[in-house]
């Protein structure tokens, strides 16, 4: 049953996020290469650091953090609201009635879910991200494809990939323990499983940026 | 047989239940009646445990509930089943998926078994057609018949409604009432039902107990209650003007 469970949950919380994790890294991707391009627009650096500094940024900082804010919104409000509003219907009760352990049955699956599938769309992320770079010096001219690959090959150090998926399964725990906490203590109605929600994706958010920076600072000082 | 013993609760320093203290027959279906916010509620949910006594007990049996673990508790809810005011049924599964949960928590039975109990079950509460529906789909006297189905699945010793007709019409209500008697009866059951609705108390009550403001202020059988002298509950009984002038 737990299993069948987790299985609903990969579903719910990871395949129906990947559409919008595609998307916005995509154009993020894009847009962080345009930007870095009009920046750099100087004879004295070489104009493969464009696609560097697109790979860079894309998997230190944009699809761990910045994915893992954006999904904060997505799959921190849905926890939270699913569960909160299974608090306010009784139906977390009717699960203790008939002798289940709530929290494992509810918000155990969310978690695992999330740590399991997260990591995975962070590298869907990184593909994409660097994907979208590439379409936009095709599509603007600003920069040879040929000049692009070969800075998002140059200097490449594995190890930050690494760096990105710790930092995607901490902060995919943070998301769905958190908002599964908010959701879990609601009392009241429609209006505290609004307010549950939302709280669940500021705290969510601030926890990610303040261990965003103690993650960095242990894994890459 | 159900005991409760001088429970008392209160919530941010607000008493809801005052030393109460009653016996819930066997094989009955009893009645707990008062206006809302009575504490009829809390009553309830302080003998299924999903509240603590401040002080107090509460027994099933010869087993003290209130006093076992969390772990020690799960075989006595095993044997209980509990109707709630607004069904509670889990929006996320269908009408069959409901029934069937507690089979696939608890039970080794296989899918064909599964599905022929809750294929009994649901035609016992009159359900039919209607094992692929959503909860969101169905009526509000449907939902409570599912919910007395998914409760009455594993046959349990005990059953436990709070306010099954509320937001009912009154035919529905006492077609709902109806069942959870002859339940009680065919499964032979401990029910105890919350309730401020006279219909109920007249149609299915055989034990009546009635609180307000957390004390409990008297208990009898539903033929005593109307020659009872108790001013509450007569306060209560005939609140209404056509009450009255039935009574005059």
């Amino acid at each position: 049953m737990y299993y069948s469970q987790t299985m609903k949950e990969l579903i719910s919380l990871g395949i129906n996020s990947i559409f919008i994790v595609l998307i916005i890294s995509v154009f993020m991707g894009a847009a962080i290469t345009l930007q870095t391009a009009y920046n750099a627009d100087n004879p004295i650096y070489p104009r493969y650091l464009i696609g560097l500094g697109c790979r860079d940024s894309i998997i230190l900082e944009f699809s761990s953090t910045v994915v893992a804010l954006i999904l904060a919104g997505k799959v921190g409000s849905h926890i939270a609201s699913e569960i909160g509003t299974m608090r306010v219907t009784e139906q977390i009760d009717a699960l203790e009635i008939m002798g289940v352990n709530s929290i494992s049955y509810l918000v155990l699956p969310k978690i695992i879910a999330t740590v399991i599938f997260n990591p995975f769309l962070t590298l869907m992320s990184i593909a994409s991200g660097i994907f979208g770079g590439w379409l936009s010096v095709v599509a603007t001219g600003i920069l040879s494809s040929e000049d692009f690959i070969y800075g998002v090959q140059y200097a490449f150090i594995p190890y930050y990939i690494t760096y990105s998926l710790i930092k995607t399964v901490v902060f995919a725990f943070i998301i769905s323990s958190v908002s599964g906490f908010m959701g879990y203590n609601v009392s009241g109605g429609s209006l505290e499983v609004g307010k549950a929600s939302t709280r669940s994706v500021v705290y969510s958010c601030i926890l990610i940026l303040l261990f965003n920076i103690i993650l960095t600072q242990l894994l890459l000082s | 047989m159900i005991r409760v013993i001088k429970a008392n609760k209160s919530f941010n320093g607000v008493k809801v239940l005052d030393n109460v203290s009653t016996e819930f027959d066997a094989g009955k279906t009893n009645l707990v009646i008062g206006r809302s916010g009575s504490g009829k509620t809390v009553l309830l949910k302080l003998i299924v445990g999903l509240l603590e006594v401040d002080s107090g007990e509460i027994w099933y049996d010869k087993v003290r509930f209130d006093a076992l673990e969390f772990k020690k508790r799960k075989a006595i809810r095993m044997e209980i089943g509990m109707l709630f005011q607004g069904s509670a049924l889990f929006d996320s599964m269908t009408v069959e998926e409901n029934v069937m949960f507690k089979l696939n928590m608890f039970t080794g039975m296989s899918q064909s078994e599964k599905r022929k109990r809750v294929d009994f079950c649901l035609q016992r509460v009159d359900i039919r057609d209607a094992n692929k529906m959503l909860p969101s789909e169905l009526s509000g006297g449907m939902r409570k018949r599912v919910a007395i189905a998914r409760a009455i699945v594993l046959n349990p010793r005990y059953l436990f409604c709070d306010e099954p007709n509320s937001g009912l019409d009154p035919e529905t209500a006492i077609l709902i009432d109806k069942l959870i008697k002859d339940i009680t009866e065919e499964f032979k059951m401990t029910t105890v039902v919350n309730t401020h609705d006279m219909n109920s108390v007249m149609e299915i009550g055989e034990k009546v107990i009635y609180i307000s403001g957390g004390q409990k202020y008297w208990e009898g059988t539903s033929t005593e209650i109307l020659k009872s002298d108790c001013q509450p509950l007569n306060d209560f009984i005939f609140a209404s003007n056509l009450a009255r002038k039935l009574k005059s």
